[in-house]
């Protein structure tokens, strides 16, 4: 009894801890983080009564985990939906790249929560209730650690971008953007736009920068921390990020509310690397060769 | 293969530059009406104006 309350309370505790309630990552509304919380409870529950079932010869417990694993893919594609319901209505839309691997932490952090539930029970069950929650706290480190991806700060250098125009055509650096009609347009961009650029600095960033989906995950958590001058009907003013085909440098131009470029280069530096599109062809005998 | 990009209108200040299309084409006097009409057609379609830079816009849904 003590191991399964030790694991419920540990396996519960840590995800509260990682839900994290930032709105890069989720829409932070009460009861989104209570049904997240009830998941867990459920998770818990399961993880922590694993070990003891099965010491008490009641092998029927095991087959609730894997009962449990298809539950949890559920909160997958329940956070899939729902997101890509937001994304038609938001100013700048996520991507489904970035939609999938949101997703996919959501239900990675349940079974972690199961995991560690496990453990915990198990450990209380053959020690005791101390050695089962020191076995949680370093559940939790460990688990902070293996969720944390990289963010694009680690992968690439972000500095400042010089906008201009030649004719009707934006560049940034001299990066081709867009061509831009009409001279309130022009003046706007000339006024108001900011231009960063983004050097990679090997050929695995380079591949990751040229994902689609992740560049429109750095437009969309910019636009979400600086805000966008932009309504429905005016879409000249969504950001947009190109990429220079000679050097796999990635620029992006953004017209923000509030113009700081300090702020802008930070927030371009704290979006997290995809997971769907992190490559590494620097692993591979063939890109080592390719890339000198 | 979906067809995202679609000229939605055009405007122009030369009648010889376009013809032959089913896209509407608004004939504008001078460059200030172009860039107003442009401007309302942008607003209205929810489209971007783009500059052909031989005196004809091109509003396009993205």
């Amino acid at each position: 009894m003590q191991a399964m309350f030790t694991g419920v309370f540990t396996g519960f505790f840590i995800r509260y801890l990682l839900l994290k309630r930032d709105h890069r990552q989720y829409p932070s509304y009460p009861h989104g983080v209570m049904s997240h919380l009830a998941l867990a409870f459920i998770a818990a529950v399961i993880g922590s009564i694993a070990i003891p079932a099965l010491m008490e010869k009641e092998f029927t417990a095991v087959t609730f985990l894997a009962l449990a694993a298809t539950q949890f893919r559920e909160v997958r594609s329940m956070e899939r939906t729902m997101l890509e319901g937001l994304d038609k209505t938001g100013l700048i839309s996520r991507g489904p790249d970035y939609i999938e691997g949101i997703a996919r932490v959501f239900e990675a952090r349940n079974y972690l929560v199961m995991f560690t539930s496990l453990i915990v029970g198990g450990v209380t069950y053959w020690g005791n209730i101390f050695y089962g929650l020191l076995v949680g706290a370093v559940a939790f480190l460990i688990s902070r650690r293996l969720m944390s991806g990289t963010v694009i700060g680690q992968i690439a250098r972000v500095r400042e971008g010089k906008v201009s125009f030649d004719g009707p055509n934006l560049f940034v650096d001299g990066i081709h953007f867009m061509n831009l009609g009409t001279d309130k347009v022009r003046e706007e961009y000339m006024e108001r736009a900011l231009g960063v650029i983004i050097e990679p600095f090997d050929d695995n960033a380079r591949a990751t920068l040229a994902n689609n989906g992740q560049r429109m995950a750095i437009a969309h958590d910019s636009a979400a921390l600086l805000g966008v001058y932009k309504d429905v009907d005016t879409a000249e003013f969504t950001p947009i990020v190109r990429r220079d085909l000679d050097t796999g440098r990635v620029g992006m131009v953004i017209v923000p509310i509030e113009k700081d470029i300090e702020l802008l280069i930070e927030a371009v530096k704290r979006v997290p690397v995809l997971e769907s599109s992190l490559s590494t062809p620097l692993k591979t005998s063939i890109g080592r060769k390719a890339s000198d | 293969m979906e067809l995202e990009k679609f000229i939605l209108a055009i405007v122009a200040l030369d009648a010889e530059k376009v013809g032959g299309c089913g896209t509407p084409v608004f004939f504008a006097v001078n460059k200030e009406e172009q860039d107003k009409i442009a401007t309302y057609l942008a607003r209205i379609t929810e489209g971007v104006v783009h500059d052909l830079e031989n005196g004809t816009y091109i509003v396009v849904k993205h």
